[in-house]
């Protein structure tokens, strides 16, 4: 079949999930309802630190439609949620890492945290009965700040704990006298205090869980909003509720989205599940929007002091970072790891600097539990080094620009200082590409053209790289990860030659559906409408990891590829067999087989009927069917990397910024759809901008949020940010996986933040501020003071 | 702010009456409540954070619709949307215009009712600062009552309970302007600021700032008695210590702002 060019790899085909998202026909967890099910409403704490004295549940009960109230004593016999990752401290100790549980047993730690949950007939039934709940509280004093959190005399989140401290981790050189040599040998150093604020992921589609339990067979199905339904079902089998896996199937139908938020195991999916049966009912649960304010795990939070050291030719010698990072009040799936291994290994960034110390504390808070948000400790990386090199740049007089180019690594593979091998990159390439696309030399015009009209125009510019692909799973199990990250993929052919490819990966909102497709059909020369991939139900696909850190298509994809090559040599067997030739010489090309030198040739029809068919087939030599599965266990973590650049105007009478112009080049490796790309581009650089100007989760001292709705959480919208120019035209394709792709998701959450602040920095500067930082976000009042403070 | 749809209010009974009478005779009930566009009630009662045992919609009343003219005056309808007003005061009123059309979104301007901003007087609201700027008369089933007695602090005004607006009568400016800075989350006021210049003399409100709600400064107005430009405003400034102060900009911040939207007021005022 002939190939045109709006398919197959490289190829930009519309997205053919769109078509039911945008016409009200998707199949979200809410959409679903079970025959007979009760619905749960949780009674949230509303302190962010008090001692359960008791809970009286007597009268609640009562109330009508009430099938059944729990409290945390009802799960005493059931684990805690666990911790994915375990994290060895400086001093060789193991993360202080606090019991879970699904509800609050004893103490309550945030405000958020699920006191009792009642089910009921109805939702409005439940939560007339909450509110008849009668809790005895003790208030306790609510530890909210980090510095405090550490004090000697600080209240204790976790009385069983010897402190508020999870861990004390330092990375790369761990020679304090070496590293502080660096810095005393150096002509100048550079010291930044910073702050990566906390962010609400919010995900259009808040949180649903859906448990059922069939008693016949003794099985359980969870539907819930998830983006690695294999991770939930091992999770809480294993760890939470002690089910045998094969008696659980958990499902995640369509997704609206979930930016690292749906990546965690949460207490609703294990309470759903557990009251399935507890109820003999199925049991729903759909977040407000309010809840999920208080109950999705938050972002960032890291305190941060950077240093850099430079000789007197303005190379860089040295980096240390200090950072203290939020846990919140209780351990999240992933969260232990995104301050240490998915941030500290980011610290070398684009640049050759030869010694590099991160230490980081985390700390326990009365706060909601913080983890994985879109880009996971590498945005807290870049945030940080990019902001001190443009600081550095100002102080040396040097051009922001000149300084990265002159310390770029450019030589590959190399083996940073902190534990990271990159295999291929060209900074060079996207810089030189960057200054293009961003019009770097029209900028004085503009900047001009800014002052007449009485702003203040500044230009910001920043690199990034990541660790994508995760990963190496001998790797991060040295690491602490508690996880193989594999992930799989099964590629089953039907008889009449279509494809269903059944993969681990979960696409919410990634594109998925129609990128995934497009490798299949290129690779056998069939037209993509035969291919569709099933995701995202255990009781189906393989079992995958999922998907996060921008590791769908290098990961699952790969698992993907080696699944469709085995489906060929197989099928070329088969067509060798029908053309009595040998194996050897059958080739495969736009879905038909042929015989080298020959004009013999069999479709790709004709052989997968015959592998169902199998009248005419050498069932001595070959199984019949065609169906093959792939794990795949990527070699190296991929490397995406790219430089970015933003340009603003600020009112001065106001402080308000606006984004005038973003540009973004980005080298990504090869690339499925340069459509889809683009996409995911700038939904990151609306994220990384969202945080940098709009979007804070700020607490008051007591631990209540205060910014728990959109009347105070800024998102960014549509106004908000500018046309975007995007450019991914670089491509130095990954070197250790089949189709050389490197990932898109997070890059653009990861590089603009420090690009945005750089500019407004820039232009304050400009309009003659000895502003040299602002803290995110930078809101027109925050702008507003640093001009005038 | 948004609510998912499993937000459950208290239950209530409804009742949607087309004359004024019926309305205030439904009112009577203990803990009736009126209920205009439903742009704060609703979603107050979807929290569950009031409870009222009746909700009389304002919106079936025909005689309280409309925009009407005359004489130097224009008389709104107590129940007049804010696309309403947007649309039909626009030639008469323009700057009252422009404000009602960026009141929130599209959703909430074909909703909420003019009277039931003035009624419930969000002290981050819009119309407040139109009304006390352009010295309205609140006109309810009762009385008539000038924008001056009416606003009586955050959220709180000169209505007695079962009071109705039925329309909001504004006396039109030679020229005018509503400047507006955004709360950046909730896309209210974070300051307003109403100019407009009568014969009379000039009128200055803001909204979005105090602590005391919507407030008239006497001072800007007097110099642009004088002068009606926004250089007559150089050097005079709000007293910081009775602003607002919140996430969003501390007291100074937004004393800084009434300055700056009171000059570009007076100077996009037509």
């Amino acid at each position: 079949m002939p190939k045109d060019n709006d398919s197959g790899i490289g190829a930009s085909p519309k997205r053919r999930e769109d078509v039911r998202f945008l016409t009200g026909a998707g199949n979200y967890t809410d959409d679903i309802n079970v025959n007979g099910q009760a619905y749960v409403h949780f009674l949230r704490a509303d302190v962010a630190h008090a001692t359960i004295n008791s809970i009286d549940t007597s009268a609640a009960a009562k109330m009508p439609g009430v099938v059944k109230i729990f409290t945390g004593a009802d799960f005493a016999e059931v684990g805690g949620i666990p911790c994915g990752w375990g994290v060895t401290d400086r001093h060789g100790n193991p993360q202080q890492e606090p019991r879970h549980p699904i509800i609050a047993d004893g103490t309550i730690r945030h405000v958020g945290e699920i006191v009792a949950a009642v089910v009921a007939d109805t939702v409005e039934q439940a939560r007339d009965a909450a509110e008849a709940i009668e809790l005895n509280l003790s208030d306790k004093p609510a530890v909210v700040n980090m510095a405090g959190a550490l004090a000697e005399d600080s209240t204790k989140v976790h009385e069983d704990l010897t402190s508020n401290l999870c861990y004390d981790w330092v990375f790369g050189n761990d020679d304090d006298t070496a590293v502080q040599a660096a810095f005393d040998s150096a002509a100048h150093v550079t010291t930044l205090d910073l702050v990566n604020n906390r962010l609400v992921a919010n995900p259009m589609e808040p949180r649903v869980a859906i448990g059922e339990y069939t008693r016949g067979t003794d099985e359980y199905t969870l539907h819930t909003t998830s983006q690695n339904p294999h991770v939930i079902r091992l999770l809480m089998c294993a760890f939470v509720l002690g089910l045998p896996e094969h008696k659980v199937r958990v499902v995640a139908p369509d997704v609206g989205g979930g930016f690292g938020s749906k990546i965690f195991h949460y207490a609703e999916e294990a309470f759903c599940t557990h009251a399935a049966k507890a109820c003999g009912r199925a049991v729903k649960w759909t977040s407000t929007r309010s809840e999920a304010f208080i109950s999705d795990a938050h972002g960032r939070d890291h305190v941060t002091k950077i240093e850099l050291a430079l000789d007197a030719d303005n190379n860089f010698t040295a980096l240390r970072t200090n950072t203290m990072a939020n846990m919140g009040a209780y351990l999240s799936t992933f969260s232990t790891s995104v301050p240490s291994y998915l941030h500290g290994t980011l610290m070398a960034g684009n640049y050759k600097t030869p010694v590099v110390q991160v230490n980081v504390k985390t700390v326990f808070t009365n706060t909601v539990p913080v983890d994985a948000y879109r880009g996971a400790g590498r945005p807290e990386a870049t945030y940080q080094l990019e902001r001190v090199i443009d600081k550095a740049a100002r102080e040396l007089g040097t051009d922001p620009i000149a300084l990265r180019r002159q310390n770029f690594i450019t030589e590959f593979p190399y083996e940073t200082p902190v534990a990271l091998t990159y295999d291929t990159g060209d900074y060079v390439a996207t810089m030189d590409k960057l200054e293009q696309v961003a019009d770097v030399a029209g900028f004085a015009a503009r900047r001009a053209a800014s002052e007449a009209k009485g702003r203040l125009r500044g230009f910001g510019v920043n690199c990034y790289i990541e660790a994508c692909g995760i990963a190496p799973s001998n790797i991060v199990g040295m690491l602490g990860a508690r996880a193989g990250l594999y992930d799989a993929a099964t590629v089953r052919v039907n008889a009449t030659g279509t494809i269903s490819v059944f993969v681990g990966a979960h696409s919410h909102g990634q594109g998925h559906e129609t990128s995934f497709p497009q490798v299949v059909a290129e690779m056998i020369g069939i037209d993509e409408s035969m291919v569709d991939i099933v995701h995202g139900d255990t009781g189906r696909v393989p079992f995958g990891m999922g998907t996060y850190g921008s590791r769908s298509i290098a990961v699952c994809g790969s698992a993907m590829v080696r699944a469709t090559e085995k489906i060929i040599n197989k099928a070329k067997k088969i067509a060798a067999h029908l053309m009595e030739a040998s194996d050897a010489d059958i080739e495969l090309k736009d879905g038909q087989f042929t015989v080298a030198g020959t004009d013999k040739s069999v479709a790709w029809g004709d052989v997968t009927l015959t592998a169902y068919v199998p009248h005419n087939y050498p069932l001595e030599e070959l199984e019949p069917g065609l169906e093959e599965t792939a794990f795949y266990d990527p070699a190296n973590f991929t490397y995406p990397a790219g430089a970015y650049a933003c340009e603003v105007e600020v009112d001065p009478d106001t402080g308000k910024v606006s984004i005038e112009r973003f540009a973004a080049a980005d080298d990504f490796g090869n690339i499925i759809n340069p459509m889809i790309v683009d996409g995911q581009v700038h939904g990151g650089l609306g994220q990384g901008i969202g945080q940098a100007l709009l979007e804070n989760a700020a607490y008051d001292e007591d631990g209540q949020l205060l910014s728990a709705s959109y009347m105070d959480y800024a998102m960014p919208r549509a106004d908000d940010v500018p046309f975007y120019q995007v450019d991914h035209s670089c491509q130095t394709p990954c070197t250790h996986n089949p189709l050389g792709v490197k990932g898109c998701g997070e890059a653009g959450a990861i590089g603009s933040p420090p690009a945005v602040v750089n500019a407004v920095v820039d232009a304050l500067q400009s309009g003659g501020k000895e502003v040299t930082h602002i803290d995110m976000p930078l809101s027109p009042s925050r702008v507003w003071s640093a001009m005038n403070g | 702010m948004l609510f998912g749809k499993d937000d459950k209010m208290y239950e209530f009974e409804f009742e949607k009456p087309s004359t004024v009478a019926e309305a205030v005779a439904a009112l009577a009930d203990e803990d009736a409540q009126a209920l205009g566009g439903g742009q704060t009630l609703i979603p107050t009662l979807k929290q569950r954070l009031a409870m009222p045992s009746k909700l009389v919609s304002l919106t079936g009343i025909d005689g309280m619709k409309g925009v009407s003219g005359g004489d130097g005056m224009l008389s709104i309808g107590g129940a007049t949307t804010h696309a309403e007003v947007a649309e039909a005061a626009a030639d008469a009123y323009p700057a009252l215009a422009a404000l009602a059309g960026q009141i929130g979104d599209p959703a909430v301007r074909n909703r909420g009712t003019i009277g039931g901003s003035l009624a419930n007087n969000d002290p981050a609201a819009c119309y407040p600062a139109a009304a006390l700027g352009s010295g309205a008369t609140i006109m309810t089933n009762r009385r008539e009552i000038t924008a001056d007695d009416y606003f009586r602090g955050l959220f709180e005004t000169a209505l007695e309970d079962g009071e109705i607006i039925t329309a909001v009568r504004f006396p039109v400016p030679q020229k005018a302007s509503y400047q507006k800075f955004l709360q950046p989350a909730s896309r209210f006021a974070l300051v307003g600021v109403f100019a407009a210049k009568y014969a009379a003399g000039v009128r200055v409100a803001v909204t979005g700032a105090s602590e005391e709600g919507v407030f008239r400064w006497n001072e800007a107005e007097a110099a642009l008695d004088a002068d009606f430009t926004p250089e007559a405003l150089d050097g005079l400034s709000v007293d910081a210590g009775s602003m607002m102060a919140d996430l969003h900009g501390s007291k100074a911040y937004r004393a800084h702002l009434v300055g700056v939207m009171a000059k570009r007021a007076v100077a996009a005022a037509a």
